[in-house]
């Protein structure tokens, strides 16, 4: 789609450049917390309805027949400069609707994945979906008041991860933490970016 | 922002009274926009300060081109008129067609965002 002929408006000022992290993980392991602890506004929601059958209808006029499902996904903003704002997508927590994450994951530069001690599993359909797709990602351990400490190698080990993908603890309520966590992503993105150069070039 | 003599229509769409119709009664029971792809985060400017006066446009529309006087993402628009997604797009691309909004594709509208955008955003989330 060429969009050459609307930007070209004289005077008009420069629209800036807009990149998109996911966060991922389990029902309540505290995506939206993350989200709203950095982002410079309260998370906003945004809702796409689905009918059940789904891809391919144009014409929804007789709707009203079809089941609905609406998926709701929060999101935030972080405004870098200018020119360039920074998207936080929460994921729709139900694995049925992996055809959202498709449309999330499109153009994300990586994913956070959240994951809860108590509850480890929660989080591996998310780390298989990023494994598959190639996006970087990160798995932040969320800690909640009174669950068990696990070192983080322990937690590497328990999701068989690459040795590459940084694990690290955060707190989602924390700004700081959670801004940790999406620099520690952004330079494994940076790393990986520059590792597949080199692996075309080479 | 919207001024101050706003259109009655406005006032159906606003922060408090939620929808006031199905999504796709907004669109005329259409489900595909008429022009242009919208992605979540593409950036979207309104090109005048109203489109209060334009024939064959809902309430929706024109509080679409009151909402992004200040540039916007679809997901804030879609978020701020509180229609889903899919339902923004349709509307988005009749305004685009009208040459009311424009629009910049995610990162640029050039793929995988080059070494320097990562760097500041690093930047930009060390100094938060």
């Amino acid at each position: 789609m060429d969009y050459g002929h609307s930007e070209r408006a004289a005077g008009a000022p420069s629209l800036p450049t807009a990149i998109k992290i996911l966060i991922a993980g389990g029902f309540g392991v505290g995506k939206t917390t993350l989200v709203g602890a950095v982002s410079e506004t309260k998370p906003l929601r945004t809702e796409e309805v689905l009918t059940e059958t789904g891809i391919g209808i144009d014409d929804l006029s007789g709707v009203e027949g079809k089941t609905t499902t609406t998926v709701a996904m929060d999101f935030g903003r972080i405004t870098i400069s200018d020119d360039l704002v920074l998207y936080l997508f929460g994921t729709p927590g139900q694995d049925r609707f992996w055809f959202v994450w498709d449309e999330l994951a499109l153009g994300a530069i990586g994913a956070v994945v959240l994951a809860d001690t108590r509850r480890m599993a929660d989080c591996f359909p998310s780390i298989d979906y990023f494994e598959e797709r190639g996006t970087p990602f990160v798995v932040a351990v969320n800690c909640f008041d009174g669950a068990r400490q696990y070192r983080l190698d322990e937690v590497q080990a328990a999701l068989n991860l690459d040795p590459g993908v940084p694990v690290m603890l955060c707190d989602a309520r924390q700004r700081d933490s959670a801004r940790d966590v999406l620099i520690t992503l952004l330079e494994h993105a940076m790393k990986t970016r520059e590792a597949r150069h080199r692996g075309i070039e080479g | 922002m919207a001024a101050e003599d706003d259109s009655a229509e406005d006032r159906w769409v606003d922060d408090h009274a939620g929808p006031v119709v199905r999504p796709y009664a907004v669109t005329g029971g259409r489900a595909r926009p008429v022009t242009g792809t919208f992605d979540l985060i593409s950036m979207v400017l309104a090109t005048r300060p109203h489109a209060g006066g334009e024939s064959g446009l809902g309430p929706e529309h024109v509080a679409i081109v009151a909402f992004c006087q200040r540039m916007q993402s679809v997901a804030e628009v879609a978020a701020h008129l509180d229609l889903p997604v899919g339902t923004v797009r349709v509307l988005l691309g009749d305004l685009l067609a009208r040459d009311l909004v424009k629009v910049r594709p995610p990162g640029g509208g050039a793929g995988v965002p080059d070494e320097s955008v990562f760097e500041a955003v690093i930047n930009g989330l060390r100094a938060l």
